[in-house]
């Protein structure tokens, strides 16, 4: 009992002594730490699964639902993200639960034939999707329109005539289907490139006379030519027509008929189908190989159906173009500014103090910048640009709108600290020994820049660049305001002269996320794909940032290295 | 870069000096020039290029300050041309009006002409005869410039002013005035009186007749003929109103619903509801100003709304009709004063035709510009001319005619883009139209062109501060003491680990975590607020305790992980315990709040719930702020001078010890410059606030509900600003206090930061 008591006594004796020591207090600490770095791979953690989880083709699941007090209903679909909701909840959207259980599984349940059903999604109860089969059969139709179609092939026609049906219609259609396809790629190039080239001219052609005009120079011989190089554009665009009326009539040649859950059936054009697949009756690399189908649409494809579906090439090129862009303008300038303050300004106090603001600068919300990029750039510099060099377009304006360029160069602003900043520490790193050697031999100022201390610096540079990069691809607020868009008609970067467009607007991968995130019509159904773009642009930085980590690491233990 | 010049002095004077002993020629004199050219050339670019550098950014500041600035430009009147009254026939004037491009002026007189003139020289452009005498004219709409007269054979005529322009070449134009009647020539029978108002909308035509005490109202309803969309009017009905006293003025507003009358010598209102027309009722009389006053001008200001009465002691006074709370009953509720002009009597009122603007005109020739909603006074000037009584003010308000004594106009050109604007309007509480008490409000655009436009930054500097203290308080606990950790306790091999991870979440897009926050993060803590109270309450007591237990754990056990990496061993016990908080959250809420705790919140206590609120947003904008704050604290605690603390704990101060007297008060200016680095970064974010709560300009600390930050506001607004309107210079204005904010900040912060570093430098 004593023994017992003492043992006692001297835990307490040893907790106490433990917490004046002071060590709670440094596992507190220790805790903040663990909770960071818990929230950081939490959230990477959440965006990679629900991104790459996306693609993965998902089972069907037919099943009859039956609400209490209702007549059962037979549902065909994919089950997505579960939750539990209690009871009051449920009770309070109108959900006749019964039952003495607390809490439901409740699972959003993707129904697709939006054009049946009026929406893609619903929510069901778990408990009340009884009788659940994946039939082998049920096919999935991806549609250019209306979102996916669930149900099972009845027949394959020919211009309305039925070609195949039963057994036999599942491998005719996957026939046709690949003819379609083809076909449609050829569509699709006609009208993006060929015509698109010819109203590109045609435009151009317009604008040439009304400068001309505007300019009193428009000559009889003049508007002729230009009337004759309209006539043959012309010619050209009526072949591709005539090309596309013979192409749309083959595409449309084939249909298939779908029987859905309702029992009805729904004929569908082959021409309107993307993909068709029976993800019940795949086997795993089955679905590994529709995964990397889907994953390379993602990257390389188009967005369809107000972005919700599809790719988000253009976003991705967008971004790539504009952050490049930003590089060519941001690299010179900050370097020279850099090398000024650094090798070539007096050092003393204004030094300090412009050293000083523009660090700052690098902490001043990017939405200032935008607020800048806007009313300096586009509506001053590009509406003196319009206004010189592009009357013949007004009131139209081409740089007095926000685009590429101006985004950039608003980017470029933007991110010059940063390159300022990265490139004097790499110039003040070099040891000072090495620039009076090279003077000591004779070489001017100039030379010693120019052949030691520059390349010496270069990875500092590099490494500014890409943390200006880094920064600038993962930007939006600056650029809602000077040029991104939601849905780019044309690429900056085109086969048309000259080339590459600084007027045009872009896509840009954040500004998609949230457009498609909190501007879409169908977010249930746009959420995955923002979660992949989010995943997509997240990779990029941060790889970014640590390349530039590393050269950053190199180059200090290089310098060490000489210092001694 | 004194050496360099030494050396490049020295390498001068030894030009021939490089030729080697075997006779190859490195430098000849010519080359060695060129290459001292191009140095200097060199020098001379980066010297251009550097500065203009650093001019382009100071660049950024001046042209924000350059747009901004108008808006503080005082309004100014200045006195242009005069002239005699065009063709005039030395009847009275009634009514002016100018035209859209403040090129032309009407003026309409008691011998029934209408005669347009040039505002530049007075000459007359046209003239239109309505072939009667004219008692009174009055304005019916502005909008559509119809102006009705009151003809002595007891009819109104109403018609309207247009304009044709043309261009006939290059950089001309000519405009051409014309007369229209939409209701005919004849006009409508009006009954018997000599003072009159006239107003008209869609459906309905309702006109005022005074004589003595008398007010007859008659109205008309419209009706479109299908076949020519002819409009004609049928008479709805007439109604007469006897006043204690002789009526002086009357005013109608749009909509038809309200008629007020004047007895100026008793300073009287008459306020007449006549919403219900076959039953016009006496809501209230109101005197003006002090007894003993006498009402000297009245007008109503554009929407319709607000009237604005001078009375002889000098004052101008707004009252709009205001519902009383809780009830259906209106009154009249005076707004706020101005004083008028110079003190002088005011003969005359007049408003701008699109903003909450008006002058007054006195006898003395003092002309004076006001605006309502900014309670400013916004010009005053004293004309040569005397006697003013009748003007006009462009539909622009660039420009102004008056008549003066003399029978002379005299043109008057206003400078007064950005009356809208005061201190006042901007930051403090301002008594908008139908608002039921001044508020901070801001409402930069409605649907209808009548708008009272509500420009207070209050709110959203409130919304700032909100989501930016949100934020902190998240943000500032783990990062700090997150930082002391790593720099001080931490083993070093886990500290080149632990560092770059969390400073590359500073690169993390804000894109993403708002996203996040608004489709993730917001229904998740909706649907398990309670779990996410207990987490708050659980993880403080899991940490001390799972290090209580590790003391408890065999010896052997303890040795094998080294010092410093506790945090490993509590990446499990902080899983288990979140998972713990969440897995109660339900039955928590089941059991004591109805099944929903946002619900019970609601109706229980009173306390609006949001799904994208400040609680979200300051989890979200406090993750991104961490790794700022981290970065930089950890770098001040790590760099205090290790002697420093090798020397406390060789005294036999603990490690905590050592930690709190020595490394803190000597790292704390560093801690505390980090924290305003992160608050600044939290004050400028605009993705996530802008996903990550439902923007609503709302002034309330309530952490269940959004805001609007100056951010968001810039970044949802500014696309659709219209160039160089007060709307987007206030935006520039908000954007300038958001970089002045920072840069400010950041600055201090860096100069607290200077200071350490010379500090630790002397150690």
């Amino acid at each position: 009992m004593s023994e017992h008591h003492s043992i006692g006594a001297q835990r307490s004796s040893a907790f106490k002594a433990w917490y004046k020591s002071g060590d709670p207090w440094i596992w507190m600490t220790g805790g903040a730490v663990a909770i960071s770095l818990l929230l950081v791979v939490g959230l990477l953690g959440l965006i990679a699964f629900r991104g790459l989880a996306h693609f993965w083709p998902a089972d069907v699941v037919q099943a009859s639902y039956q609400v209490p007090g209702k007549p059962p209903m037979k549902v065909l679909g994919e089950l997505r993200e579960g939750e539990l909701v209690s009871k009051s909840r449920l009770e309070s959207a109108g959900l006749p639960v019964t039952g003495d259980k607390e809490f439901y599984d409740r699972y959003l349940f993707k129904v697709g034939n939006r054009d049946i059903y009026g929406s893609d999604f619903r929510y069901v109860i778990d408990d009340w999707l009884v009788e659940r089969e994946f039939p082998q059969d049920i096919t999935v139709f991806e549609r250019l329109e209306w979102g996916n179609l669930y149900g099972w092939v009845e027949s394959v026609s020919e211009n309305g005539e039925v070609v195949a049906s039963g057994d036999a219609a599942w491998p005719a259609l996957r026939e046709r289907q690949a003819r379609a396809h083809e076909l449609r790629e050829k569509i699709e190039k006609i009208e993006k490139h060929d015509i698109g080239a010819i109203n590109y001219a045609l435009e151009k052609l317009r604008l040439k006379r009304r400068g001309l005009e505007l300019r009193q120079q428009l000559s009889t011989e003049v508007e002729a030519g230009i009337a004759a190089e309209e006539a043959a554009l012309q010619a050209r665009y009526q072949g591709y027509e005539d090309d596309l009326i013979s192409l749309y009539g083959d595409i449309q040649r084939d249909s298939v008929t779908v029987r859905v859950m309702t029992g009805e059936t729904r004929t569908v054009e082959l021409s309107k189908v993307v993909r068709i697949f029976r993800p019940n009756d795949m086997g795993v690399f089955g679905k590994l190989g529709h995964y990397a189908a889907k994953l390379w649409e993602f990257v390389a494809d188009e967005p369809r159906e107000a972005n919700t579906e599809g790719g988000i090439f253009p976003a991705i090129f967008g971004t790539v173009l504009m952050v490049l862009l930003m590089s060519v303008f941001v690299t010179p300038f900050g370097v020279v500014a850099a090398l000024y303050l650094r090798e070539y300004a007096k050092q003393g106090f204004m030094t300090r103090v412009i050293r000083i603001a523009v660090n700052n600068l690098a902490g001043v919300p990017s939405i200032v910048y935008g607020v800048f990029g806007l009313g300096f750039f586009v509506y001053f510099l590009g509406g003196s640009i319009d206004a010189l060099f592009f009357p013949e377009a007004l009131p139209t304006p081409t740089f007095g709108t926000g685009g590429i360029l101006w985004a950039s160069l608003t980017l470029a602003i933007l991110t010059l600290p940063v390159v300022i900043v990265a490139t004097e520490e790499g110039l003040s790193r070099i040891p000072r020994s090495l620039r009076e050697a090279s003077l000591a031999l004779g070489a001017t100022k100039a030379e010693t820049l120019w052949k030691v201390v520059l390349p010496m610096a270069s990875p500092a540079m590099m490494t500014g660049l890409i943390l200006a990069v880094a920064r600038a691809a993962g930007e939006v607020a600056p650029l809602m305001l000077v040029g991104v868009v939601k849905l780019a008609p044309s690429l900056p970067l085109d086969g048309n002269m000259p080339f590459i467009h600084l007027d045009r607007k872009f896509m840009h991968l954040g500004f998609h996320i949230y457009d498609v995130g909190f501007q879409s019509p169908n977010v249930e159904a746009a959420r995955p794909l923002v979660y992949a773009t989010a995943l997509l642009l997240v990779l990029v930085i941060i790889a970014l940032n640590l390349f530039a980590v590393r050269v950053r690491n190199r180059l200090r233990e290089k310098y060490r290295a000489l210092e001694h | 870069m004194l050496t360099y010049d030494i050396l490049d002095k020295q390498a001068n004077g030894m030009s021939n000096a490089s030729d080697t002993t075997d006779g190859t020629v490195f430098a000849s004199p010519g080359l060695m020039k060129w290459r001292y050219t191009k140095d200097k050339l060199a020098a001379a670019s980066v010297t251009v290029g550097g500065i203009g550098v650093i001019f382009a950014v100071v660049l950024i500041f001046f042209y924000l300050l350059w747009v901004v600035l108008p808006i503080f430009k005082p309004a100014s009147l200045e006195a242009l041309t005069q002239f005699e009254l065009p063709a005039d026939s030395g009847d009275r004037s009634l009514l002016y009006a100018i035209e859209e491009q403040s090129e032309l002026g009407l003026r309409i007189s008691e011998d029934g002409r209408l005669r347009f003139f040039q505002l530049t020289d007075g000459a007359l452009k046209a003239e239109s005869d309505l072939d009667a005498r004219l008692i009174a004219a009055t304005h019916v709409d502005k909008a559509s410039s119809t102006i009705a007269v009151l003809t002595d054979s007891q009819r109104i005529v109403l018609f309207q002013h247009k304009y044709r322009l043309d261009y006939p070449a290059e950089g001309e134009r000519t405009i051409t005035p014309r007369i229209e009647f939409p209701y005919g020539t004849q006009g409508l029978q009006a009954p018997a009186g000599d003072r009159m108002v006239v107003r008209e909308n869609d459906d309905q035509l309702t006109m005022a007749v005074a004589e003595d005490t008398r007010i007859t109202l008659k109205q008309f309803e419209k009706s479109t003929s299908f076949f020519d969309e002819s409009v004609s009017l049928d008479e709805a009905g007439q109604h007469t109103l006897i006043l204690p006293r002789q009526v002086d003025a009357m005013l109608m507003d749009p909509l038809q619903d309200w008629l007020y009358a004047f007895n100026f010598a008793s300073a009287e209102i008459y306020f007449y509801d006549i919403r219900r027309f076959d039953a016009p009722k006496l809501v209230q009389t109101l005197v003006a100003g002090q007894v003993g006053n006498t009402i000297t001008a009245v007008d109503m200001l554009s929407g319709g709304l607000s009237l604005v009465v001078a009375s002889d002691d000098g004052l101008i006074t707004q009252y709009f009709p205001l519902r009383k709370q809780n009830s259906t009953d209106y009154t009249l509720q005076r707004v706020r004063s101005f004083d008028a002009a110079d003190g002088a009597a005011v003969a005359a009122l007049i408003s701008e035709q699109r903003r909450r603007g008006f002058m007054s005109l006195s006898a003395n020739g003092t002309l004076g510009a006001y605006y309502s909603t900014s309670e400013r006074e916004l010009a005053e000037q004293v004309l040569a001319v005397k006697g003013l009584q009748l003007g006009a003010i462009a539909p622009r308000a660039n420009i102004m005619l008056v008549e003066h004594a003399d029978r002379g106009i005299q043109i008057v050109k206003l400078h007064n883009e950005h009356p809208e604007v005061s201190f006042k309007a901007l930051w403090g509480k301002i008594w908008y139209e139908s608002y039921p008490e001044p508020d901070y409000t801001w409402q930069s655009s409605a649907a209808n062109s009548d708008f009272e436009p509500k420009f207070s930054l209050s709110p959203l500097a409130f919304g700032t501060l909100k989501a930016a203290f949100y934020a902190m308080l998240f943000a500032v606990p783990l990062a700090l003491a997150g930082a002391i950790y790593t720099a001080y306790f931490m083993s070093s091999g886990l500290r080149q680990l632990v560092k770059p991870a969390i400073e590359v979440m500073e690169a993390l897009p804000t894109v993403i975590l708002g996203f996040l926050a608004g489709l993730w993060l917001a229904p998740f803590i909706e649907t398990h607020l309670p779990g996410v109270f207990l987490m708050i309450l659980f993880l403080p007591i899991t940490l001390p305790l799972t290090g209580w237990l590790w003391t408890l754990m065999p010896a052997s056990l303890r040795h094998r992980v080294p010092e410093g990496w506790q945090p490993l061993l509590l990446v499990l016990p902080i899983i288990v315990s979140i998972a713990l908080a969440l897995s109660l959250s339900q039955p928590i809420e089941a059991a004591f709040f109805g099944g929903s705790m946002p619900h019970w919140l609601d109706n229980e206590m009173g306390i609006t719930y949001d799904q994208r609120n400040s609680l979200v947003v300051g989890l979200a904008m406090g993750f991104a702020v961490i790794p700022t704050i981290f970065s930089i604290a950890e770098d001040a605690v790590f760099s205090v001078p290790k002697q420093l603390t090798q020397g406390s704990l060789a005294l036999g101060a603990t490690p905590w010890q050592t930690l709190v007297r020595v490394v803190l008060p000597t790292a704390s200016p560093g801690m505390f410059s980090a924290l305003m680095i992160g608050f600044g970064r939290a004050v400028g974010e605009t993705m996530i606030v802008l996903m990550a709560t439902g923007n609503t300009p709302i002034m309330d600390f309530n952490i269940f509900e959004g805001f609007r930050t100056l951010s968001a506001n810039i970044a949802v607004e500014m696309p659709e600003s219209e160039v160089g309107s007060t709307h987007f210079r206030i935006l520039f204005l908000a954007g300038l206090v958001l970089f002045l904010f920072t840069f400010v900040f950041n600055t201090l912060a860096e100069i607290i930061r200077q200071r350490l570093r010379n500090k630790y430098s002397n150690l």
